[in-house]
C-alpha cells in the first residue's frame, strides 16, 4: 500500500495514447474523489447533528404553554427518557446471560463441524425486520404472556414493578424490553462470540492440562480476557435497544409514566417520534425533532463509550 | 475431554464418573417428571418442554454432584444453562417464522394481492369481506413498488460514497489523523437510531426545500445514512485482505495508483464487497421508522420517487395494523399485513441468501 507509483521522468518513450489514457491527472481525480466521500461521511454525522439542532430550536424557544402537556420541554421529555431506559434495561437484563450463554456455546461448546451453522441461525434473528418484530410482539407474544402478568400481579404485586392491575392486552413495556431484548441477543452474541474466539488457545489449553474442568476453563481463560469486549458488545446492544422504534410503537400501548411494569403506560422516545411525527406540524415537529435530538445524543454517548473500550483494545478490532 | 476406554467395564480410571447412559436416563425421568407437573394446570408441548428441561438439569446435576463430585457438577450446571440458552435464543426465531408464515399464507395466495393496491379499497369492503364472506381486496403493489425504488435509490447514493470511503481508507489513508477520524465515526454511524437517521434527512429537506417535503427520495437519503457505514466497514474489510504483492505488481509495470485500484485491488475483492452490499439493503429494505418519517404513507401507486407521500412494505405493515382500514373489522387488514410481511422477510432472506453464495461464487480462487 505504501509503495510509490512510478515516477513521471521513467515514463518517456510511452505512446501518446497509452499516456494520455494513463495521465498523472488520473490519480489526482481519483484520490480527491476518494477524500471527498470520506469528508462528505464526516460532514453527514456533522449534518445530522446541525440539522436537527436547527429543527428543534423553536422547541428550546418557544412559550412552555404550547408545549404538548403545557409544562414546557423538559417536561415533556424526561417521562419519555425514563421509559426509554426502562424499556432498555430490561431487555438487556434478559440479552445479556442468553447472549453469552449462546456466545459460549457456539465457541466452546458445540461440535466444531455444526458450530459454525448455528452462527448464521443467531444471525438470521438479526435479519428479520424490526416491524416483523413489532407485528409478532402485538399479535402473538402479548396475548400469550398476559396471564403470566395478572399471575405477577396477583402473586408479586407488593413489590411496586409488579403492582396491578395487570393489562388485559399484555401490551405493557415489559413485553417491549422482552421483544427488544429479542432484537438486541444477536448483536451482543456475534460481538461476543469473536472475542470468545480470540482467547489464546495456549491459555485454554494450558487450564485443561492442569484440570481444569471446560467451565473452570471458562472462567479463568475465557471471561478474563473476554471481559472489556463484552461490555462494549452489551454497551453496542444498549444503544440498539434506546433507539429501536418500531417493535415499541407496536408493541406498548402507551400511557404516563409507571412504575408497574405489568400495567399499559410509558413510552420510548423513539415510538413516540414514529407514532406522532406523520401527522404532526408546526411546533409539534419542533418537539419531535427537539427529542429526536435528545436519542441521538444519547445514543452516541453510549457508542462512543463502546467504541472507545473497543479501540483501547485493539486485537478486537476485527470483532465488528 | 474424551474418555480412554483402557479396560472393558469400569476399570479404575473411570471409576467416580458418570456412566455413559446418565444423560439419558436423566432425560426419560425428567420427561416423565415433566409430563406429571404439567398435567396439573394443564397439559401444553411448551410447558412440558420447559419443565421437562429444569428437571433435567436438576436430575442431571444432582446425580453428578453425589457420583463426582462438586467440581464436575458445576461444570454441568454450566454446560446445561449455555445449552439452554441457545434453545431459548431459537424460540423466538421459530415463533416470529411460525407465526408469519401461518399469518402470511392466505394474505399471499389472495387474488390480486400483488398486482392491486390499497387505492379506493375502504372499510366498507372489509366489512363486506367478514360479514358475508366476500374476497379481501386490495393488495400490496404500490407498497413494493415504493420499497424497490426506494431500495435502489439509496443504494445508488450509497455503494459510490461507500465504496469510495472505503478506498480513501485503504489505500490512500494510511493512518492518517482524518482516516482514523472516519474510521471512529463510520463505526458510531452504525448505532445512530433509524428513526434519527429519518429525522435528519426530513429536518435537512425541510429546510432546504420547504416544510413538509415528504417524498421517496427523501426516505432513500435517511436510508443511505444508515446504510453507508455498513458498506464502508465491509468493503474496507475486503480491500485490506488483497495481498500487497498484488498492488506492487501492479505498479512495477507502471501501472497508475488509481488504475491500480481500479483494474487490480477491486476486481479481486469484488465478490466480499458485492456481499457486503447485498447484506447493506438486507439490512435497510426492512427499515420501517426513518420511511414513516421522510416518505409517510400512501394508499396509491406513486411512480416518482421526487413527489408525493410514497408507500412501502415496511411502513405498509405498520399502518396495516396499527390504523386498521375497518376499526370495526381489523381481520382483512391483519391478513393484507401479515401477506406483506411474510413477503418482506421472504426479499430479506433471498437477499441474505444471495450474499453468501456471491461471496462463495464469486471468491478468487486462492489454491495453486
Amino acid at each position: 500500500m505504501t509503495t510509490a507509483p512510478p515516477r513521471q521522468a521513467e515514463r518517456a518513450g510511452v505512446p501518446a495514447a497509452i499516456a494520455a489514457q494513463d495521465s498523472p491527472r488520473g490519480d489526482k481525480v481519483f484520490s480527491t474523489l476518494a477524500l471527498t466521500a470520506g469528508c462528505l461521511i464526516l460532514a453527514v454525522l456533522f449534518g445530522v447533528a446541525v440539522f436537527l439542532v436547527v429543527q428543534a430550536i423553536p422547541a428550546f424557544t418557544a412559550d412552555p404553554a404550547d408545549i404538548q402537556g403545557g409544562k414546557g420541554f423538559l417536561a415533556y421529555i424526561a417521562p419519555i427518557v425514563i421509559g426509554t431506559v426502562i424499556a432498555a434495561a430490561i431487555a438487556l437484563v434478559i440479552a445479556t446471560p442468553i447472549s453469552i450463554g449462546v456466545a459460549l456455546f457456539i465457541t466452546h461448546f458445540a461440535p466444531r463441524r455444526i458450530a459454525s451453522a448455528l452462527g448464521y441461525v443467531i444471525d438470521l434473528l438479526a435479519a428479520i425486520p424490526s416491524v416483523i418484530y413489532g407485528a409478532w410482539g402485538a399479535s402473538f407474544l402479548a396475548r400469550e404472556i398476559s396471564p403470566a402478568y395478572v399471575w405477577l400481579a396477583e402473586n408479586a404485586g407488593w413489590i411496586p414493578i409488579f403492582s396491578g392491575p395487570a393489562s388485559a392486552t399484555g401490551k405493557t413495556i415489559l413485553t417491549a424490553g422482552i421483544v427488544l431484548s429479542v432484537m438486541v441477543l444477536p448483536i451482543i452474541t456475534s460481538l461476543s462470540r469473536e472475542i470468545f474466539l480470540q482467547t489464546p488457545k495456549l491459555h485454554e489449553e494450558a487450564a485443561l492440562a492442569l484440570g481444569a474442568t471446560r467451565w473452570e476453563m471458562i472462567k479463568m481463560a475465557v471471561f478474563p480476557f473476554a471481559r472489556p469486549g463484552v461490555v462494549s458488545a452489551i454497551m453496542l446492544g444498549l444503544g440498539r435497544a434506546l433507539g429501536e422504534t418500531m417493535a415499541v410503537a407496536l408493541v406498548l400501548s402507551s400511557g404516563a409514566l409507571t412504575v408497574s411494569l405489568v400495567q399499559s403506560g410509558n413510552q420510548t422516545i423513539a415510538a413516540e417520534i414514529a407514532l406522532n411525527f406523520p401527522e404532526a406540524s408546526g411546533l409539534k415537529v419542533a418537539t419531535l425533532i427537539a427529542a429526536g435530538l435528545v436519542l441521538f445524543v444519547i445514543t452516541l454517548a453510549v457508542n462512543m463509550v463502546a467504541r472507545w473500550i473497543i479501540s483501547r483494545h485493539k486485537e478486537f478490532s476485527g470483532a465488528n | 475431554m474424551t474418555t480412554t476406554d483402557v479396560a472393558p467395564g469400569r476399570s479404575k480410571l473411570t471409576r467416580g464418573r458418570l456412566p455413559g447412559f446418565a444423560p439419558w436416563v436423566s432425560l426419560a425421568v425428567a420427561l416423565v417428571l415433566g409430563a406429571a407437573a404439567v398435567a396439573v394446570p394443564g397439559f401444553t408441548p411448551f410447558g412440558w418442554g420447559i419443565a421437562s428441561a429444569i428437571i433435567f438439569a436438576i436430575v442431571y446435576v444432582a446425580w453428578s454432584r453425589a457420583v463426582e463430585g462438586g467440581r464436575k457438577a458445576a461444570d454441568k450446571l454450566a454446560t446445561c444453562l449455555v445449552v439452554g440458552a441457545f434453545l431459548v435464543a431459537l424460540l423466538p426465531l421459530v415463533s416470529v417464522i411460525w407465526t408469519v408464515l401461518v399469518a402470511g399464507i392466505p394474505g399471499l395466495l389472495t387474488p390480486g394481492f400483488f398486482t392491486t393496491s390499497m387505492n379506493g379499497v375502504t372499510g366498507v369492503f372489509d366489512n363486506r369481506a367478514v360479514e358475508e364472506g366476500g374476497p379481501v381486496i386490495g393488495g400490496i403493489y404500490h407498497a413494493l413498488l415504493g420499497t424497490l425504488m426506494i431500495t435502489l435509490l439509496a443504494t445508488l447514493i450509497s455503494v459510490p460514497v461507500g465504496l469510495l470511503t472505503s478506498i480513501y481508507l485503504v489505500e490512500y489513508g494510511q493512518d492518517k489523523p482524518l482516516a482514523r477520524a472516519i474510521t471512529f465515526f463510520v463505526d458510531v454511524m452504525t448505532g445512530i437510531p433509524s428513526i434519527v437517521a429519518g429525522l435528519f434527512a426530513a429536518a435537512f429537506f425541510f429546510l432546504v426545500v420547504g416544510p413538509g417535503t415528504k417524498t421517496g427520495f427523501v426516505a432513500a437519503v435517511a436510508l443511505s445514512v444508515l446504510m453507508i457505514p455498513v458498506v464502508v466497514r465491509s468493503s474496507e474489510e475486503m480491500l485490506k485482505i488483497v495481498p500487497n504483492e498484488l498492488r506492487e505488481a501492479s505498479y512495477a509495470l507502471g501501472v497508475r495508483k488509481w488504475r491500480t485500484i481500479l483494474k487490480v485491488v477491486i476486481p479481486t475483492a469484488i465478490s466480499g464487497i458485492a456481499s457486503g452490499v447485498t447484506l447493506a439493503i438486507a439490512r435497510v429494505i426492512g427499515e420501517t421508522a426513518p420511511i414513516l418519517v421522510t416518505a409517510g404513507f400512501a394508499t396509491t401507486i406513486n411512480n416518482s420517487p421526487f413527489a408525493g407521500w410514497m408507500a412501502s412494505l415496511p411502513t405498509f405493515i405498520y399502518t396495516q395494523i396499527l390504523n386498521p382500514t375497518s376499526p370495526s373489522n381489523p381481520a382483512p387488514s391483519d391478513q393484507r399485513a401479515w401477506g406483506a410481511a411474510l413477503v418482506l422477510i421472504i426479499l430479506v432472506m433471498l437477499l441474505n441468501l444471495v450474499a453468501r453464495i456471491v461471496a462463495k461464487a464469486f471468491a478468487p480462487k486462492t489454491g495453486r
